[in-house]
């Protein structure tokens, strides 16, 4: 196995050993140190026992390699018990060779000192229990408690010392943990022998809820993140919320994706960026969970995978709600392209979410997320806490090319204000209201801003159909903006003055058409009158022409009779 | 305190032959000729032989000298340079006349 893997930058400087624990391999850029030993404190309770148990169980199962685990406190039993909660088979392991387990019994008072001794039996037992596995991972779980169990404090220290050098020269990679003392990380000092990396773990109370937090307090070689980070106990062992701050340099992606609704995506000029954080905020009932669930029904439309937290409603109760607007969740939840994560805010503080969040993400790898609403987390921190809760779980998710959808429940009087400046955060910002006049609440909707696209400055009046929602033209005419029944009943008035404009304007096509026929029957008269005329004008000037031509024939013969002069014969008429 | 009539028997944990592991022997040889002649027994057993035992019996530091018998079992760590300490851990003098043990926690 090769316990550098993912790690290359670091491997000149130290050699790591996968812990397997979520998140805390990437806090501490590949794991423990390689071969040497680990000193994991804190207070009772604070989960040391399990972050050890964690490492020798993933060591065995994830990086085949075995482990070995002496306790000091707890019987096998009892250990055995207490970790099957988190899902681990000890027994499993144990017949399997890849777990040893001995129980170190160190009763107060049980036994006497008579001069100079040694730990060899503890060295024996251990090297005994190594060779058995083969191992290459030991937890020793508490090792103060032979402070406890055995006389002479002096003795005992330089022991410990040759414990941890007899371990090193072993190749183990060791966690050894040990009980918080007031005003030092140990009680007796520990960290004197295992100085290569130390890790605190802490369990602290605030406003009745417990947050688990750790940090590498040192790492002799090795880069690491110095703050303290959240972690959960869950049923599958430890999850470590690696980020802090990412910082900003993540690509953005110049794909866009969907709203859901098509008129939407237009006045956004062709839907949200992808990997982007999209806020939809508003007054109660104006619509946000709609839309959240129009933009989730779309991506898994896209087969795309979408993760929902709800904070307010369960997920039953929020298909069935959608259901009654024509958004069906319900099959993309069956074919596992949807997940619903359902919790009320006040069961985790506010870190608490993020690294549950974190860890959800981390398992479902979403397309998409929809954190419904956001208002609901805000009320169980203080603001510059749910402020930087909120960077990085956008951080994480833009990280990722995530797209984040964000509601938001804001207060009427507060419109266009967010708590802690959330706005700065969102790329896009939509906002929903109501809209009331005239004894009507309608609902509008618009785009507040949007970074790094041109979008509609329009505010858009829509509906709850049993399709969805469906955002209509708002009138903006020469009256001004109008909505609800007012909208409809200016456009009534105004089709009824088109239909009267149409009319009239057919009217005066029929007149037109009926003058044009009119004239024409005149001219069509005239023209034949005049015809009548010409022809019968035409025959007159025709006999009167044959009758002079007679008359000049008559006139020639009766001189011809006469003998009379022979005129010059005169030239007929042609 | 303790019947006399007690036999006992006496294990003495060792890894090797270690300047510590020899001494511890003919110290508790020495203890045992003055206070139990005759009724005990001692069984040395090394655990460099035997690793196994060590988790059985539940030993941790070495040397250590068990009082298997008579009941309860009692336990000694160290060289058993200390006589008076030895006596006490096998119940051989009362505990009050000595001072007892306290842990520093």
């Amino acid at each position: 196995m090769n316990h550098t893997e993912g790690n290359k930058q670091d491997r000149k400087q130290l050699a790591k050993s996968l812990t397997g624990i979520h998140g805390f391999d990437e806090i501490t850029n590949g794991g423990l140190p390689q071969g040497r030993p680990t000193l994991v404190c804190g207070s009772a309770g604070s989960g040391k026992t399990l972050f050890a148990m964690e490492f020798l169980v993933r060591g065995a199962t994830d990086y085949n390699e075995p482990g070995v685990f002496v306790s000091f406190e707890e019987t096998e039993e009892e250990l055995k018990t207490n970790v099957s909660s988190l899902g681990f088979d000890l027994e499993d392991l144990v017949a399997r060779n890849k777990l040893f387990m001995d129980y170190v019994s160190t009763e107060p008072g049980e036994v006497e000192q008579a001069g100079e001794f040694d730990l060899d039996g503890l060295f024996i037992r251990l090297g005994d229990a190594i060779d058995t596995v083969g191992a290459k991972r030991v937890v020793l779980d508490t090792l103060e408690a032979l402070f406890a169990g055995l006389p002479n404090p002096i003795i005992l220290r330089a022991e410990i010392g040759r414990l941890f050098r007899y371990l090193k020269s072993k190749g183990v990679t060791v966690v050894a943990t040990a009980e918080q003392g007031a005003g030092s990380l140990t009680r007796h000092g520990l960290e004197e022998y295992v100085s290569d990396c130390v890790v605190q773990l802490d369990n602290r109370v605030t406003e009745q809820t417990a947050i688990r937090r750790l940090r590498v307090v040192k790492y002799r070689g090795s880069r690491h993140g110095t703050n303290e980070y959240p972690f959960l106990v869950e049923q599958n062992g430890i999850s470590v919320l690696p980020i802090t701050s990412m910082g900003l340099d993540y690509e953005a992606s110049p794909e866009r994706i969907p709203s859901g609704l098509p008129r939407l995506d237009t006045m956004l000029g062709g839907g949200f960026y992808r990997g982007s954080s999209i806020l939809a905020a508003g007054t109660a009932g104006t619509g946000k969970t709609s839309l959240a669930a129009h933009f989730a029904a779309a991506a898994c439309g896209r087969g795309e995978r979408c993760l929902y937290f709800a904070f307010e409603e369960s997920k039953w109760q929020i298909m069935r709600n959608m259901r009654s607007i024509g958004i069906e969740l319900a099959p993309w939840e069956q074919q596992g392209l949807l997940r619903f994560h359902n919790v009320r805010p006040s069961v985790y503080v506010l870190e608490m979410h993020l690294v549950m969040m974190h860890k959800q993400i981390k398992e479902f790898k979403p397309e998409v997320v929809v954190i419904d609403p956001i208002s609901n987390l805000l009320s169980i921190g203080r603001p510059p806490e749910v402020k930087s809760v909120l960077t990085r779980l956008i951080d994480l998710m833009k990280m990722d090319g995530i797209t984040a959808f964000f509601t938001s429940l804001l207060a009427a009087a507060r419109l266009e204000e967010t708590e802690v400046g959330i706005s700065s955060l969102m790329d896009t910002w939509i906002m929903l209201r109501d809209m009331e006049t005239n004894g009507e609440r309608n609902r509008g909707l618009y785009v507040l801003k949007s970074r790094g696209m041109a979008h509609s400055n329009q505010v858009r009046e829509f509906l709850m159909t049993g399709n969805g929602m469906e955002l209509l033209d708002i009138y903006t005419g020469p009256e001004g903006a109008k909505t609800g029944a007012l909208r409809a009943a200016q456009e009534a008035k105004e089709r009824a003055q088109a239909l009267d404009r149409e009319q009239e304007k057919q009217r005066m096509q029929r007149e037109l058409a009926r003058e044009r026929q009119t004239l024409e029957a005149k001219i069509l008269l005239l023209r034949s009158e005049f015809e009548a005329r010409e022809d019968s004008l035409e025959r007159a000037i025709a006999e009167a022409q044959s009758r002079a031509d007679v008359l000049a024939m008559e006139r020639l013969e009766i001189a011809r009779l006469r003998k009379a002069d022979e005129p010059d014969p005169p030239t007929p008429k042609p | 305190m303790c019947d006399p009539d007690d036999y006992f028997i006496l294990r003495l944990y060792v890894a090797g032959q270690t300047a510590k592991a020899i001494a511890a022997f003919d110290n508790l040889k020495t203890i045992c000729e003055a206070e139990l002649k005759g009724r005990y027994e001692i069984e040395v057993i090394d655990l460099l032989e035997n690793p196994k035992l060590a988790r059985e019996d539940q030993i941790v530091a070495l040397p250590t000298l068990v009082r298997k018998l008579p009941a309860p079992l009692r336990k000694v760590i160290g060289d058993l340079s200390d006589v008076e300490r030895v006596l006490i851990g096998l119940q051989l003098l009362p505990r009050s006349k000595a001072e007892t043990f306290r842990s520093p926690i």
